[in-house]
């Protein structure tokens, strides 16, 4: 079979579970059970379980085993993983749907994500394996889920709460629409290695790159040189050109962003917003993240109204009244002047003291 | 390797409730050298506060020009089990709906090849087999290829499409993202495996409003189901609801954001008027058992959603209110040709479709692709008196 190309994916019919293959576009109506377990009726009465757990994103081959060997013991060797890098196991026999939960909790797993909870943080490579990154992904991810697991396995949120993180500015885990998103930035301007911009780089492609206008040639090195006050760190050059580095360990860390939402639900998808502009790396568990993130997600919880996501509740109470209640000081980072900035200054004189 | 890997900073995130790579990691260590490095090597970066891989470097299997991305440490010395450690994405099945043995015989693949690390899944929706070296990605794609597994998108192609679980489990569904997922990226195959574009092109589709692959921030195409009739009620569900404790007025009438439901509780009829109705989706959501979209189904159409990369993150904005989704989705796969071919034509190199679209404007790109203008493209009209005629017009 050497040589193939462009067959495809497996085909998803082969991978549906009986029950599906069966009521396929002939569900009626689903039900929360508890956290982690969903349960959908179809309109022949056939019902599905869902027993949903949380995933590091970043598995071994073994574990890959382990989870088959936990779906053949309970529900047919099915199984399924949601866009947020859950597990979701399909159970169409009652019966095992408790012993397949008692048999998780027991072995580990974190069982929930469903309903009004913190839902499996979307992240990306970070140290382990990407050449931008501001941060690492998956040790910040595991340090706040670790302090917020309580949001996880239990109902003790308004509305669901969705943290994503991404380790630099190229987003690749798009986390600018997220309750709360993490997000790795640098504060130095790129140093240049003039040997490797000439020997490596498109220079005309990579003063295109620059938001900001910040990059202009340097005729007598035959390279590249960076107006610094222009420079606002977003590592575009460098995507570019592997003679500009940014990173950095001091210039280096963790901005907050909060308010994001995706669904049309009531309210349209907005972006989040600024709320902290830089938090220091500091690894193995970044305190002053997890702190932060607590403070936000408590202080929404103990204010916000039923149904009511972050972004919607921080709209009705307004920003004032979130950096008041949250305790999180207000800088002149969290001032856009980018692009269309003044579509987020105020233009009412209406206010909170 | 003699001595074990050392790692004191990493060892602390084995502890706590949450599930860890660092011990899914140290499993992979046990079996691979590659893996044993990667993990020393993340230690150095929790030391160091920095990453330690190298910039990009161009790898790949026969017949494709992406779906493996090239990964080199920059201390090829200290680490050298992953000197080489590139990354293959894997085209996930619709819905990431598997059985235990097709899974199986992916690791059995990846376990003969790299590293025994993988993502479960990327960003984009790949299966991520994350660490091989060079000599072994054309033998690894072949051994996948036997097993049924094809590559998956990275450059500037279409990237792996990808949607929510949809008819498979979802009452919400108003299109089977599953089959259109499926079609159109079989449709695509070129596409996806030959990177040609400007920028890379992303497709994520969406059942309903709620847009669980968040399909509106993350692609150039969004397509989005939605529903032209009313909503169906099931009065004694809706009684159901309030017998067992639903506030519907605060939970359901008062969070309508069009004002369309009303609730009397002495009937303890919920009453909608579904021309006001925009099908938001709050309703739906918290009466599952009582509300369901209407019959006459379809997809809202959206381009233009991104990252911020280059010049500022953009939402998806709407360009056909509603299409039909039926197979073999001729008139989607028409639209998106179309629009690909304009962007193809006068998009900068790393000028995403949106990003084109705000430099080019919508009259020019709905010329370009033979759209009509109407108001459910725009949130609200224009506040500038700076627009242009075509001369044509002026007569």
């Amino acid at each position: 079979m050497a040589g193939r190309t462009d067959f495809g994916p497996p085909n998803y019919k082969e991978m549906l579970p009986p029950v599906i293959a069966k009521n396929y576009g002939q569900w009626k109506y689903h039900e929360r059970v508890k956290p982690g377990l969903l349960k959908h009726v179809a309109e022949s009465g056939d019902e599905l379980y869902t027993v949903r757990v949380g995933s590091g994103r970043l598995v071994s081959t073994d574990w890959i085993r382990d989870v088959c060997n936990i779906a053949e013991q309970f529900c047919g060797g099915h199984l399924r993983f949601t866009s947020r890098h859950n597990l979701e196991f399909l159970v169409s026999d009652k019966d095992q749907v408790e012993p397949l939960i008692a048999y998780l909790k027991e072995h580990g797993f974190a069982v929930g994500g469903t309903g009004p909870s913190i839902s499996n943080p979307v992240h990306t490579q970070g140290w382990i394996h990407c050449h931008t990154p501001a941060t690492d992904a998956s040790g910040i991810v595991k340090a706040v889920m670790d302090d917020l697991f309580e949001y996880f396995t239990d109902w003790k949120l308004p509305a669901y709460c969705r943290i994503s993180l991404a380790c630099c500015l190229n987003m690749c885990g798009a986390v600018h629409c997220s309750d709360i998103a993490i997000l790795g930035i640098h504060r130095k301007p790129p140093h240049i290695n003039h040997d490797i911009v000439r020997a490596k780089c498109e220079i005309p492609n990579v003063i295109a790159a620059c938001p900001t206008g910040a990059i202009r040639p340097d005729p007598k090195e035959k390279s590249l040189t960076v107006n610094e006050e222009k420079c606002m760190y977003c590592g575009n050059c460098y995507t570019m050109c592997p003679g500009m580095p940014l990173a950095d360990p001091v210039g280096d860390g963790v901005s907050i962003w909060v308010g994001g939402k995706i669904s049309s639900a009531r309210t349209p998808p907005k972006f989040s917003r600024l709320v902290i502009p830089f938090l220091p790396n500091t690894p193995p568990r970044w305190p002053e993240v997890t702190d932060a993130v607590r403070n936000i997600v408590e202080t929404w919880a103990k204010y916000a109204r039923k149904h009511e996501r972050m972004g919607e509740w921080i709209e009705r109470i307004g920003w004032e009244r979130f950096f008041a209640l949250s305790g999180i000081p207000f800088t002149v980072q969290l001032i856009d002047d980018f692009t269309l900035a003044s579509e987020t200054f105020r233009s009412t004189p209406t206010f909170k003291w | 390797m003699a001595e074990d890997s050392k790692t004191p900073k990493l060892d602390q995130l084995e502890e706590g409730p949450w599930p860890s790579f660092v011990t899914e990691m140290k499993r992979a260590a046990e079996k691979k050298d590659s893996a044993k490095d990667l993990l020393r090597q993340l230690e150095r970066s929790y030391e160091d506060r920095i990453g330690h891989w190298k910039h990009g470097g161009i790898v790949g299997v026969k017949g494709y020009g992406g779906g493996v991305i090239g990964r080199y440490s920059d201390l090829p010395e200290e680490f050298p089990a992953v000197a080489e450690f590139h990354t293959l994405r894997v085209n996930m099945p619709a819905g990431w709906f598997y059985t235990a043995d097709k899974l199986r015989e992916l690791c059995d693949v990846w376990d003969k090849h790299g590293s025994g690390l993988t993502n479960m899944h990327g960003a984009t929706g790949d299966i991520i087999l994350l660490g091989a070296p060079t000599s072994a990605l054309q033998p690894c794609f072949d051994d996948l290829a036997e097993a049924g597994f094809d590559l998956g998108g990275s450059g500037s192609d279409m990237r792996t499409p990808s949607c929510c679980v949809g008819p498979g489990r979802c009452e919400f569904a108003c299109i089977d993202t599953l089959d259109v997922l499926h079609d159109i990226t079989l449709e695509f195959q070129d596409e996806l495996h030959r990177p040609m574009f400007p920028y890379k092109s992303k497709i994520k589709i969406s059942g309903c409003a709620n847009d669980c692959v968040a399909s509106v921030a993350r692609s150039d195409f969004s397509i989005i189901g939605t529903w032209r009739d009313e909503i169906r009620v099931d009065e004694a569900e809706v009684a159901r609801y309030a017998d067992e404790g639903m506030d519907i007025q605060s939970e359901v009438v008062d969070l309508c954001p069009t004002g369309s439901a009303s609730w009397d509780p002495g009937t303890r009829k919920l009453t909608i008027d579904n021309a006001e109705c925009n099908r938001c989706m709050h309703c739906i959501n918290v009466m599952p058992r009582a509300l369901r979209p209407g019959k006459e189904k379809g997809a809202t159409i959206l381009v233009g959603g991104k990252a911020p990369i280059v010049r500022g993150a953009l939402l998806s904005w709407v360009i056909v209110p509603f299409m039909k989704m039926e197979p073999p989705y001729t008139e989607f796969k028409d639209l998106i040709r179309r629009i690909w071919e304009w962007w193809d034509e006068n998009g900068k190199m790393r000028e995403r479709l949106g990003e084109l679209i705000n430099r080019l404007g919508m009259r020019a790109f709905l010329k370009a692709v033979d759209l009509p203008p109407v108001p459910q493209m725009i949130r609200i009209p224009r506040a500038n008196p700076y627009y242009f005629w075509d001369p044509e017009e002026v007569k």
